[in-house]
């Protein structure tokens, strides 16, 4: 019974101590007047309201998502070929690439994106839009690359073979057997590269980070000169998005097999 | 379905994209970087072709060695930190039903998705003095008055375990959620409390793992940029800061450079060491 | 010839045979069995037949047409793998429909043909249910069905029962036989379980270490068992050691045994006899003496095991054939000519 009420009472400290700044962010974001005070005094929305109608708030905003799509994509668009060629084939030393591809995301951050300021800086694109949406894709490459070996691994091979018996060839088994079964997984890779693409900073900021504003770089900008309550909001939207997609991957998925979790099939 | 090896150009078809996007985009930036490290800063533009070592010299200051001492002694302590909540907290999550663990998850990878910006925001609004949580300290009236909690080591500690502990977490997670449930009823059966048996069976037995989520968690921290900034002084600046510091604020990217390919070695350094040990542990 | 022919099939792995040099010819409409225990290379052989593995050297001859490089996809024929391998992500209409669909046959073609398929295997209205809905004897017949909706000219089959429990197991396989025997198609089965074969088979391929040890109807590789592993992995059987003695009798145990010769030039060799065909009689008389040394009472048959000569004879009888012999009581044991089989050494 104590034995209950610690376990209770742990899981509570963990889950106050992640939500506190949170709480107290969702609490200024609906302050009436433009202080920061908490608990908030009187209710508005208006401070969400400003992240579209804002000229500037709005362009960070289509801006980040414009980023967000686009270099999700092309993860996938390099994760998928990648990610399938081996599984497919048995060609060892072509696992480097797949090194090459989480290696951008357990390094430090900072030494990543200042990889892309040398070299953007180096060939002449420095600043352009479509460096950071590349930048983007390779930082966050590791995502898809996860997920899609995962799904890869989880495909039994005879459903393959099945296939090629009842007369498909490679083709015909790729569109009708093997995708259908990857799709899940294509997706949640897509996802996860999206939400942290979003909320990326540093190698925004260093690829664009002097022509052009996402909303990470357009909140720290906001920061250095003092307070906007807009930042809350901004935060609080931030947090309701990556919510609301881990939470559909986790309605339509295996959140847990995705994250390592084996055996989740039989229930 | 047999795996076959490639037999004709054609069959490394799939691979070209892949191979030529990262290398293009990967390799050749983090070669470019190590090169800048080797030249000149040039006040006009990014910097000039040259081959010196000046910029590593450079570290040979007792500020950079206090700078490098105080980065690694942060990330340490935030690893270990991390590691002493998650671990039980992981453990009890996996034992947890199905749709506990899941919301659970949802949550973790929705504050691990935030940004340092988001967190840095949300940490310095939550120690404010006119926001933050001494305000309720003041409304319970256990201060008289509300303060701010920062800049301080504190506040930056606290936000650095923030953003480390559902990574944390996260990592743990595969190893814990396959332990054996065997392993922890045959020590029930043999009379260790639930307690006990965590810390004599489950520990012991995730030890490498242990050891792995440190050195990981650690890497983790050493790359904050952001936090130390914006919750502390500049005295606690950790070298990732400096790193962006020099390469947009200063301009001098060669320093930058030079910095960044000592943080990388001082990184893969870790994680070779973590496999060592792994790996001598394992034989024996 | 028309048929499946398999000229030489040798397969290797690194230095490893596990397909040595099979030839086998198999009639248009016959039932085979590949047996053997795991290793022995039948799956290996099943996987060649199918395209799905290439024989390092050999000839596949389908209706007098080389199919060897033929890719999988364009050989025409239906297959049960050992996992099933139905389709997770397709009802069970679809899943027996794929070979139609992805060929474009017309849905009212795919309906027509499913339907049909349906109540071959029992299953009538199974058509929208999700696979993963099924049971397990659903699932096999699932997959039956999808293998054969193309009439392929060739039915393979790997281990197709193994996830079954033993009852069901033996249900199934005397409705795969009927499904058979109504469709005329020529089958190959790969099985451990020699009465899966028997039950079955019209021609049993016992195999071992890569090669074929006896390829036979199943009595006569139960009767006539070529050599000391066929008969020792098909059914029970004494394994005994018989030698000429000076008048060139065949001797067993130290007795003779009149009627049975030797194969000419060897004076060692050793004999196969079913439990069955033991008898016990009295001591003397020239039988072989033994002692009983434990006796096994199953309800429909008795075993009892005798020591004879440093030899186990295990004898198999009903309860009405058998007087009740003791633990430690002396015994005669009588090998009936007939049913001795000289082994190859």
């Amino acid at each position: 019974m104590t034995d209950r009420l610690l376990r209770r009472l742990y899981f509570a400290l963990v889950a106050l101590f992640l939500a506190a700044p949170l709480i107290v962010v969702l609490g200024v974001s609906v302050n009436e007047k433009q202080d920061l005070s908490f608990p908030p005094k009187g209710f508005s929305l208006a401070w969400y309201a400003q992240i579209f109608t804002d000229p500037e708030w709005r362009s960070a905003l289509i801006a980040s998502l414009l980023l967000a799509v686009s270099a999700a994509a092309l993860a996938v668009a390099i994760a998928l070929p990648l990610a399938w060629f081996l599984w497919r084939r048995h060609a060892p030393w072509a696992h480097i690439f797949q090194l090459l591809g989480v290696a951008p995301f357990i390094l430090p951050p900072v030494i990543t994106a200042l990889g892309f300021l040398t070299f953007w800086a180096t060939t002449g694109f420095y600043g352009q839009p479509w460096t950071a949406a590349i930048s983007h894709a390779i930082f966050f490459v590791t995502l898809p690359l996860v997920t899609l070996s995962l799904g890869f691994a989880s495909i039994d091979r005879s459903l393959v073979e099945a296939a090629a018996t009842m007369g498909a060839d490679d083709r015909t088994i790729a569109k009708t057997v093997v995708l259908p079964l990857i799709l899940p997984y294509l997706v949640s890779g897509y996802a996860f590269a999206f939400v942290l693409s979003l909320n990326e900073y540093i190698v925004a900021y260093m690829t664009i980070g002097f022509t052009m504003e996402t909303l990470p770089i357009k909140i720290f900008n906001a920061l250095r000169y003092g307070y906007t309550p807009t930042m809350a909001s901004v935060t609080v939207f931030f947090v309701a998005i990556a919510a609301l997609v881990f939470g559909l991957i986790a309605r339509f998925g295996d959140i847990r097999r995705l994250l390592g979790a084996m055996g989740s099939e039989g229930k | 379905m047999r795996r076959e090896a490639p037999r004709s150009i054609g069959d490394y078809t799939p691979l070209f994209f892949p191979a030529l996007m990262l290398i293009v985009f990967f390799v050749v930036p983090f070669s470019t970087m190590i090169a800048v490290s080797f030249f000149k800063r040039d006040p006009a533009g990014f910097y000039k072709t040259d081959f010196v070592f000046d910029n590593y010299a450079r570290f040979l200051s007792t500020f950079f060695g206090s700078v490098l001492g105080f980065s690694l002694m942060l990330a340490v302590l935030v690893a270990i930190c991390c590691i002493a909540i998650a671990f039980p907290f992981t453990y009890l999550l996996t034992k947890q039903s199905r749709k506990v663990q899941t919301v659970w998850l949802v949550c973790l990878l929705s504050v691990l998705s935030l940004s340092e910006v988001i967190i840095g925001f949300a940490w310095s609004t939550l120690f404010s003095r006119t926001a933050g949580i001494t305000n309720l300290l003041v409304a319970v009236g256990l201060m008289s008055q509300p303060q701010a909690l920062l800049p301080g080591f504190g506040a930056v500690l606290t936000g650095m375990v923030y953003q480390a502990l559902p990574y944390t977490i996260l990592v743990l997670y595969p190893a814990l959620v396959r332990l054996d449930p065997t392993l922890l009823e045959a020590a029930r059966t043999l009379g260790a409390s639930p307690v006990r048996a965590f810390f004599n069976v489950v520990t012991p037995a995730l030890r490498n793992t242990l050891v792995a989520t440190l050195i990981m968690v650690f890497v983790f921290a050493l790359g904050c940029y952001l936090l130390p900034q914006i919750l502390g002084r500049p005295s606690q600046w950790t070298l990732s800061v400096l790193i962006t510091d020099q390469a947009i604020y200063q301009s001098n990217m060669p320093f930058a450079a030079a910095m960044a390919v000592f943080l990388v070695l001082m990184s893969l350094a870790l994680v070779g060491l973590t496999l060592l040990v792994g790996r001598r542990e394992n034989a024996g | 010839m028309s048929g499946l022919s398999l000229n030489d099939i040798t397969k290797e792995f690194g230095d490893f045979k596990a397909v040595d040099n099979v030839a086998l010819n198999v009639p248009h409409g016959t039932f085979v069995c590949l047996l053997g225990p795991s290793g022995c290379g039948k799956t290996t052989l099943l996987r060649m037949i199918a395209g799905l593995e290439e024989p390092t050297s050999g000839r596949i001859v389908i209706d007098d047409e080389d199919i060897t490089a033929v890719p999988t996809h364009k050989r025409n024929l239906g297959m049960v793998f050992q996992s099933l391998a139905l389709f997770p992500h397709l009802s069970v209409g679809d899943n027996i429909a794929y070979s139609l669909r992805i060929r474009g046959a017309s849905k009212q073609d795919q309906q027509k043909r499913v339907d049909e398929l349906l109540k071959l295997i029992h299953l009538p209205g199974f058509a929208d249910r999700p696979v993963a809905k099924l049971s397990g004897g659903q699932r096999q017949r699932v997959a039956i069905a999808r293998a054969l909706a193309l009439s392929p000219r060739l039915f393979l089959l790997d281990e197709p029962m193994s996830a079954l429990d033993a009852k069901l197991r033996e249900s199934m396989q005397v409705e795969l036989r009927q499904l058979q025997q109504k469709l005329g198609i020529t089958t190959i089965v790969v099985t451990h379980d020699q009465r899966e074969a028997m039950t079955m088979a019209d021609l049993v391929v016992v195999m071992g270490e890569g090669r074929i040890r006896q390829a036979a109807a199943p009595v006569e590789i139960y009767r006539k068992p070529a050599d000391a592993f066929v008969a020792d992995f098909i059914g029970s059987t004494n394994l005994l050691p018989v030698s000429a003695d000076s008048a060139g009798r065949a001797t067993v145990l130290g007795s003779a045994i009149s009627g049975l010769t030797l194969p000419s030039g060897g004076s060692k060799a050793s004999i196969s006899v079913r439990p069955e065909d033991v008898h016990l009689t009295a001591p003397g008389n020239g039988a072989i003496d033994g002692t009983v040394t434990f006796v096994r009472d199953l309800g429909g048959t008795i075993e009892t095991f005798v020591e004879a000569g440093g030899k186990t004879i295990i004898a198999v009888a009903t309860p009405r054939e058998r007087p009740e012999v003791k633990v430690g009581q002396s015994v005669g044991i009588v090998l009936p000519p007939e049913s001795c089989v000289v082994l190859k050494s």
